[in-house]
């Protein structure tokens, strides 16, 4: 690796623009895309189709007062908006684009990433109790206990990964799904039969990791209004959003790593970024897609699902792959 | 899903829903207490609207009042209409010709229709499904779209008039309801079945939520779809049939098993009769005139107690009428259907988790003004 400072320095900023376009403009998409479902156009009025609606949504929240009510705790209050933008801004930091685009090759990284993806949800838990809403306190109290469910399936099926793998390191578990589809993860039958089921497992955890619908119990606009949101205005509301969508980059990006070979093409040819890139919005756009289909679940048939389904699953798949690896 | 709840005093937290909130379709207040997310009781407060609609009957002539019945239910505004005008007809002796009760039907049930459509998407977007709405709306518009045509107005209709109604239909007109028949029946199928009806997760927060006993709904006295939902067949048009109604061949749908989705069910059902309905109208639709002949200008019933009832979207409508030969109603009682299936929600949703409540408060198809009158 390169051992001028430049480097990382470059790097850091295009992945800064990277997660700052994305989090502008996956708002767009999906405006765009709930309205092609919705058989209406989206926004077109601010410059052509509406791209330019991200600049001016930002300039408005940019000019509205960031109200704090009397009650809140002042210091939590202000700090969850940031907490919730900056964990998904430095997880891009270790996720390879390509076999040469990756900001720090750390050897655990896939820990890190999981570190902050928690912090997350300690975005919205002290976001939500700072309010002093009752209606904040419910759905932080709804986000700590989805988040806790879902994290540990998924954390499952990672460690099925890492074994397969024998590395913690995203580049290594990217490089050894290199070829052709059938060395994807996903289709890795001889490590385990279940993998199909492994990543729609992973699948559904990173949707209500995000707190995306049909999971979107924390926000459940038309039950608790806006969640932990209902008090935040301004850029504070801002951040919120932007975190949301940065976190479905991040899940979608690990997903693609884990699962989907990261940069390999499908036949084998020319792998590249651009490979990697088709990978995340395709995933990207199944998550807004699932968003405008599917109504709320309820609280307790999610965490239904997570201990009684995904957790017992994704345990099988860990023991066959264990057995799978022992006997091969 | 009932769960025995023992709360300790001082774990309960007061949570006002509304009157602002999304989930109440208007300036309902409920107050809630809860410990967690379990609801111990729930209040609802009602009065934010209330505009005296009854002594408003009693300060102006019968046709004054008119315009008022359809700002109760603005959803199914001409069944409002229809209840009120029956009751003065009956006061009054007015025999109506036949081709405008037919019309009466056609736009009653069109309307029906309409209110059915919008209480599916209000109540998919209750449960965080937004698509249906629009898809909703695009049918509905279409229904606006012809009322507007004869009636003039698309939510208030203030079309009925003693003795007939205010303008004939035409061909255009039976051109397009036939043409709407057409398209709503090859989209119940695919768009609201489909794709929501036989939706897991529909299913599993409706089925054997927000369950409500036949007894209940004897106690409270609901009426339409709820009790529909629970068994009990009553259905004024077929129970105490009025206009042309029994000349029509149509079902009651009633499902048995008293909970959400059995509810939703009724209303799913009940959008297929009114099709039905309408189109044997349109085939059956006679010739003649559509306002009766020699009706006063101003009305001057004789002394009595006179009621009619109508099956409104949202379960029987009643009118009360007390005349004491005077040119304006000495007494006007109007029994609202919202508002007994209201009532029942304090004692349902006691033990329920808040987003089942709220699903539950959308089973039941609340329209706020009407409660208030």
């Amino acid at each position: 690796m390169d051992t001028s400072i430049w480097r990382p320095i470059i790097y850091l900023i295009c992945f800064m623009a990277f997660a700052g376009l994305n989090a502008a403009y996956l708002g767009w998409c999906e405006r765009k895309g709930a309205g092609r479902i919705q058989r209406r156009t989206g926004p077109m009025e601010v410059g052509f189709h509406g791209l330019l609606q991200p600049l001016a949504d930002g300039l408005k929240l940019m000019s509205k007062q960031l109200l704090v009510p009397e009650g809140v705790d002042h210091i939590l209050f202000r700090i969850a908006p940031i907490l919730a933008m900056i964990p998904a801004l430095t997880s891009m930091v270790v996720i390879p684009f390509s076999d040469n685009i990756q900001g720090r090759a750390l050897e655990l990284s896939v820990l890190l990433l999981f570190a902050l993806a928690s912090i997350g949800m300690i975005a919205i838990l002290i976001g939500g109790w700072a309010s002093g809403n009752k209606y904040a306190v419910i759905s932080a109290a709804r986000a700590v206990s989805q988040n806790l469910a879902y994290e540990i399936p998924m954390l499952i099926t990672v460690i099925t990964i890492v074994m397969i793998t024998g590395s913690m390191n995203l580049q290594d578990i990217a490089m050894d799904q290199q070829g052709g589809f059938w060395h994807w993860n996903i289709f890795r039958f001889d490590k385990s039969i279940f993998m199909p089921v492994s990543f729609i497992i992973f699948f559904i955890c990173s949707v209500a990791e995000t707190n995306r619908a049909p999971f979107d119990m924390a926000e459940a606009e038309s039950e608790l209004i806006a969640g932990f949101m209902t008090e935040y205005s301004s850029m504070g509301f801002g951040l919120f959003m932007m975190g949301e969508y940065l976190n479905i980059v991040v899940g979608a990006c690990l997903t693609t790593i884990l699962f989907l070979g990261g940069w390999s093409c499908p036949f084998g040819l020319f792998p590249g970024v651009w490979w990697f890139l088709i990978k995340i919005y395709i995933l990207i756009f199944t998550f807004i897609w699932i968003r405008w289909t599917y109504p709320r679940t309820q609280v307790y048939k999610l965490l239904n699902l997570s201990w009684k389904i995904l957790i017992p699953f994704s345990l099988v798949n860990l023991l066959v792959t264990a057995a799978f690896i022992k006997v091969f | 899903m009932t769960v025995p709840i023992q709360c300790r005093p001082d774990e309960v937290f007061v949570l006002n829903l509304g009157p602002q909130h999304p989930a109440t379709h208007g300036v309902l207040r409920v107050k809630l207490t809860m410990d967690g997310e379990y609801i111990v009781k729930a209040e609802p407060v009602l009065g934010y609207i209330h505009r005296m609609h009854e002594k408003m009957a009693e300060a102006g002539s019968f046709a004054q009042f008119m315009p008022n019945t359809a700002r109760m239910d603005y959803l199914h505004a001409l069944a409002y209409n229809h209840g009120y005008v029956l009751a003065v007809e009956r006061a009054a002796g007015i025999e109506v010709p036949e081709r405008a009760e037919y019309i009466r039907v056609i736009t009653v049930e069109l309307n029906r229709l309409s209110s059915h459509l919008l209480w599916w998407a209000a109540f998919l977007l209750d449960l965080g499904g937004f698509t249906p709405l629009l898809y909703a709306f695009d049918d509905r518009e279409r229904i606006l779209d012809l009322l507007e045509r004869i009636t003039g107005s698309r939510l208030t209709y203030c079309y009925f008039r003693f003795g007939g109604v205010y303008n004939d239909i035409d061909d255009e007109f039976i051109a397009g309801t036939r043409d709407f028949i057409k398209r709503l029946r090859s989209r119940l199928p695919r768009m609201y079945h489909d794709l929501v009806t036989h939706n897991i997760i529909l299913i599993k927060r409706l089925k054997d939520i927000g369950f409500i006993t036949p007894e209940q709904c004897r106690r409270y006295g609901a009426t339409g779809p709820v009790a529909r939902g629970s068994g009990i067949n009553y259905d004024v048009r077929k129970n105490e049939p009025y206009s042309v109604y029994p000349e029509f061949d149509f079902d009651v749908p009633v499902y048995t098993e008293c909970d959400s989705m059995a509810r939703y069910m009724v209303r799913m059902d009940e959008i297929e009769q009114s099709l039905r309905i309408i189109e044997q109208a349109l085939d059956k639709l006679p010739d003649g005139p559509v306002k009766a002949k020699k009706v006063p200008k101003i009305l001057k019933p004789p002394a009595g107690d006179y009621y009619a009832a109508v099956e409104a979207a949202r379960g029987a409508f009643g009118c009360r009428l007390v005349c004491d030969g005077g040119k304006s109603a000495y007494r006007l009682k109007l029994r609202s259907p919202t508002f007994c299936n209201l009532s029942l929600f304090g004692e349902v949703a006691e033990g329920m988790l808040l987003a089942d409540a709220l699903a539950f408060m959308g089973s039941l198809d609340l329209v706020i003004p009407e409660i208030d009158r």
